[in-house]
């Protein structure tokens, strides 16, 4: 299987809440992005007890990633020697951490995501593929029950607490086009209502398209981290 | 931020154990981060979280009376008592 490039022809259909399933080449990337960003928060985060969990979500999401990479080609080469526009994320993905109550709802954004892909692959024909999806469905579980219940408790938290996740939804909603597929507001949208936030017009798509290798200025910085070990040292192990 | 004592069960048929302690602002997050925490290499089939508040200990000061009785009734040890010949199933 040779990893798809973007097709820089197909624009996607605009229609708010139907955004196309994406394919594993899009998923692989999202995970991959997804993880190291939360790897950013380890060290950092609020309570030790959330730094390791911050850490095991991302590297389960990190072992999603690697499942499909190493399916559709190299997995090092394609994690460490693309460039950004050929990574084919949505661009939610890529978006700086912000604050904790921001990582939380881009989060449980991404997860509500990934629990329709992972549901709708579990019929793939793609022996792998389908694999990665019956692994993956168990780990996308705790994924949502975590994110939801902090977008929850924050959202419905204290005055700041609630300011900051107001922010948050402003400075991300924008973005949800791209992973709005049929479903997934059907899935979020009991949360931010149990969070106390509002629940916006769904945007008919991203301001950016990633899976078209369409992407914010931000991941070429995130890339630039992530992959300079193995430029500088080609082939290094430890 | 609360403290809670968390427990763990290994496997069905066994009794949860102390494993440590945590902090959590309500009983969903302290099974997360017992979860998170203490569960990341298959330890456990079952969780339990208590308030660290809900424990009642002993007073460090009472050990000699709670405790310094039973260091001279070696017959509550098994080893003390010889099995006589013949005994099956022991």
């Amino acid at each position: 299987m040779k990893f798809p490039m973007a097709s820089p022809t197909s624009e996607p259909t605009a229609v708010p809440g139907s955004a196309a399933l994406p394919d594993a080449a899009v998923v692989a990337d999202a995970c991959l992005i997804a993880s190291h960003r939360l790897s950013e928060w380890v060290s950092n985060a609020p309570t030790m007890e959330e730094d390791v969990a911050l850490g095991n979500i991302a590297l389960d999401l990190l072992g999603q990633a690697r499942g499909l990479l190493s399916h559709l080609g190299d997995e090092d080469r394609l994690a460490y020697f693309r460039d950004a526009a050929e990574f084919r994320n949505p661009t939610i993905c890529e978006l700086p951490n912000g604050d904790f109550g921001h990582t939380v709802l881009r989060s449980w954004f991404i997860d509500a995501w990934l629990e329709r892909v992972w549901c709708a692959w579990l019929d793939a024909g793609d022996e792998v593929v389908r694999g990665v999806a019956e692994k993956a469905i168990k780990e996308n579980a705790y994924h949502r029950r975590h994110s939801s219940s902090w977008v929850i408790r924050l959202g419905d938290g204290t005055d700041e607490s609630h300011r900051r996740m107001v922010d948050a939804l402003d400075a991300l909603w924008p973005y949800v086009g791209e992973i709005a597929v049929a479903g997934w507001i059907d899935t979020v949208e009991p949360v931010l209502a149990e969070a106390a936030l509002p629940v916006p017009e769904l945007p008919a798509d991203g301001r950016e398209v990633g899976s078209l290798g369409r992407h914010t200025e931000y991941l070429g910085a995130l890339l630039a981290e992530s992959q300079s070990l193995a430029r500088q040292f080609p082939g290094a192990t430890w | 931020m609360q403290l809670w004592e968390v427990f763990l069960r290994p496997r069905n048929g066994m009794h949860h154990q102390h494993v440590g302690s945590l902090h959590a602002v309500d009983a969903e997050m302290a099974l997360e981060n017992a979860r998170d925490v203490f569960t990341r290499r298959g330890e456990a089939a079952s969780i339990w979280v208590v308030p660290s508040a809900a424990i009642v200990a002993s007073d460090p000061a009472d050990k000699d009376e709670l405790f310094e009785p039973a260091m001279d009734k070696i017959y509550r040890h098994p080893t003390f008592y010889e099995v006589p010949d013949g005994v099956a199933n022991l």
